[in-house]
């Protein structure tokens, strides 16, 4: 074939800009196919606040609710246990939650509205595991330095009673502490922020 | 010869596609190493645990109903009530196992024969981008019995991607579809272990088989047979894959399955390793089970997870043991390919390197004491020293001399004279008493065995040299 007086720049251009409309025409479409994926508006709506009623609560008992899909503990913490909370500062990586998520009302060395009930999302924030309960101090399979709180199994992480996460483990910030008040002093709802005071 | 009908349909086809040369160029006039060993039935298997799967995988999906509420009982319904749904399922999960233990054995010989090297960087490269899909789609096949193991497995993973900084959260709720894993999550792995993953895993074994078929087989001794060729342009010490190879792997899938149909029929569970025993407890988001661990096959990568003590390096060092592998081609500088003429450094490397990768995968499925993290933290050391090193003591190695054609070792029957003198050396013959008066028996000779050890100590002392 004779190529003599063929303008490749012209070519060139028209493959160039067929490229280019082709990229912005993926891309476009790219978009809802990858929306697609994100959760649904039905799953969106889905997370409704849930009510909590603490009346028949023993001292050192735990219960388990489920809000948005996700374990949500409510522990009612004995006054030893805030004590022994207090002394552990040293063995904690983030003893005043300053890098840890939990509403304003909850940012507090036991992490709670009220000293003695304690309430936190039961999932690791390692790796999404839900800790086991382990109130009871220096068991045989963890040893001596365990002052009763929460055990991952998955990888081994270790919480306290306030969900603060001890350093050397896998866990990079304390437990979750979900949006949560009061309606009347044995009355909690999980999911609806408590007004924050005017300071 | 007058043409009849039948050569003539074939001929209407042969006109108007290349079967005959497709057939010659990759089975009939393919050449291949004459001296492949116990080691290269392990692509072929790959290939047959694949189709075993696709079949049972389709007979599967016709009683299975990917939705949270109705999904384990669904595999229950297919266990107790479809017509041999049992063992379908059984050689299904039996065969995500079997299809890692086979692959596994692959890569390995790999590592021996250097079939990675030069010009085979591309078939291990494609090699390990099938080892990649492969356990996505063997991760997502375990979440859809929606069992404990399977949603908390599922929940460990996903939240993997969570680590990753500024858009780790975002990513992870993209991935999972919903807060928590749940209905939209099962829905779509079930989408992509059934339609996206098989596409991309039959695309890659095409692309696999092709670029060895490009540069042709590597073998035992790690030498190209393509370097003497015969007057007709065919590797003198190569034989045509069919019937040679065809035949001998034919053995390989008799023995294999022997092997396989075991399992399925006596120990599909295998001890909660192939089918983990949380997993007949149906999915509980408020409860984790005791103690978590995935199937074995991902125990390795697992452990290494777990020994570091961070969330974001933590998934680094997970991830950086399989890209790992992906540079290998490039850190071994060796100028030899198989571990027979390679120097005593190589070979005792790779010995660490078994003990690390298997040791590691034991202490993945173990709970995570203090001390088990020592050691996981050691055999993690280990296992990228291997491949991190691998540039500097490649290069120092002094390798033996190459043949210039491939060597024939003794094979089994020249082996047996001295096999029986082992045996004769390793028991005894004395008189016993017996309700029937004094017979001769023989008895184990204690000495003799403690001989027969030292030297096959000595031995593999010497062989690693």
């Amino acid at each position: 074939m004779n190529n003599e007086g063929v303008d490749k720049s012209k070519r060139q251009f028209l493959t160039s800009a067929l490229t280019v409309v082709g990229a912005v025409g993926t891309g476009y479409i790219a978009v809802p196919f990858l929306a697609q994926m994100q959760p649904s508006v039905k799953a969106m709506a889905a997370g409704a606040p849930v009510e909590v009623d603490i009346s028949k609560m023993e001292p050192g008992q735990l219960i388990r609710v489920e809000w948005r899909g996700k374990p949500v503990w409510v522990l009612n913490r004995t006054p030893e246990v805030l004590e022994t909370l207090k002394t552990l500062d040293n063995e904690l990586r983030d003893p005043l939650s300053q890098e840890s998520i939990q509403p304003e009302s909850s940012k507090n060395p036991v992490r709670s509205i009220k000293p003695e009930i304690f309430v936190a999302v039961g999932l690791c924030t390692h790796l999404g595991c839900s800790p086991t309960f382990r109130p009871e101090i220096a068991p045989h399979d963890l040893g001596d330095k365990w002052k009763g709180g929460f055990f991952c199994p998955c990888h081994g992480s270790w919480f306290d009673l306030a969900g603060r996460v001890y350093r050397g483990v896998p866990a990079p910030t304390n437990l979750e502490i979900p949006p949560y008040r009061y309606i009347t002093d044995t009355l909690i709802i999980v999911g609806e922020a408590a007004e924050e005071a005017q300071a | 010869m007058k043409p009849n009908r039948l050569t003539e349909c074939g001929n209407w086809i042969l006109e108007r596609f290349p079967l005959t040369k497709l057939w010659n160029d990759h089975m009939a006039q393919y050449y291949a190493p004459k001296n492949f060993n116990f080691w290269y039935f392990f692509g072929s298997l790959a290939l047959l645990v694949l189709v075993n799967q696709f079949v049972t995988g389709i007979l599967l999906t016709m009683n299975y109903k990917p939705d949270s509420q109705l999904a384990f009982d669904s595999v229950e319904y297919i266990m107790r009530d479809v017509n041999w749904g049992w063992l379908v399922r059984y050689m299904h999960s039996t065969g995500a196992s079997a299809f890692f233990i086979v692959i596994y054995l692959h890569m390995f010989r790999g590592l021996l024969y250097g079939s990675f090297k030069q010009p085979r960087e591309l078939i291990w490269i494609f090699g390990m981008l099938l080892f990649v899909a492969l356990m996505a789609e063997a991760f997502m096949g375990y979440l859809l019995p929606w069992g404990q193991m399977s949603y908390w497995g599922a929940q460990v993973i996903i939240s993997l991607f969570s680590a990753i900084p500024v858009i780790g959260d975002d990513l992870s709720l993209w991935i999972r579809g919903d807060y928590v894993v749940g209905d939209a999550t099962l829905n779509r792995f079930f989408a992509f272990h059934v339609i996206s993953v098989p596409l991309v895993l039959v695309l890659l074994v095409f692309l696999h088989i092709v670029a060895l078929h490009e540069v042709g087989s590597n073998n035992p001794d790690g030498i190209e047979i393509k370097k003497h060729m015969d007057p007709w342009g065919h590797p003198v010490d190569g034989i045509p894959f069919h019937p040679y190879y065809t035949v001998k792997d034919i053995v390989g899938v008799g023995v294999f399955l022997l092997f396989f149909a075991t399992v399925i029929f006596y120990m599909p569970e295998m001890g909660g390793y192939f089918l983990e025993h949380a997993n007949f407890i149906p999915a509980d988001p408020m409860k984790t089970p005791e103690h978590i661990a995935p199937v074995w096959y991902f125990t390795p990568f697992y452990a290494i997870l777990r020994a570091i003590p961070d969330k974001f390096a933590g998934v680094i060092g997970m991830g950086g043991a399989i890209v790992v592998l992906f540079l290998l081609p490039w850190l071994d500088r060796s100028k030899v390919k198989s571990i027979r003429y390679r120097g005593g450094i190589y070979k005792k490397a790779l010995f660490l390197f078994v003990i690390s990768f298997v040791g590691l995968g034991y202490l993945g499925t173990q709970p995570a004491t203090p001390g088990a993290t020592t050691v996981a933290r050691i055999l993690t050391a280990i296992y990228f020293g291997f491949f991190l090193l691998m540039p500097l003591y490649t290069r120092w190695e002094k390798a033996k001399p190459l043949p210039s054609r491939l060597t024939e070792q003794p094979s089994l029957e020249d082996r047996i004279p001295a096999l029986i003198e082992t045996f004769e050396e390793m028991t005894v013959v004395k008189p016993v008493e017996t309700q029937n008066g004094t017979v001769l028996k023989r008895r184990p000779n204690l000495s003799g065995i403690l001989k027969v050890i030292t030297r096959l100590a000595i031995n593999l002392k010497k062989s690693l040299d």
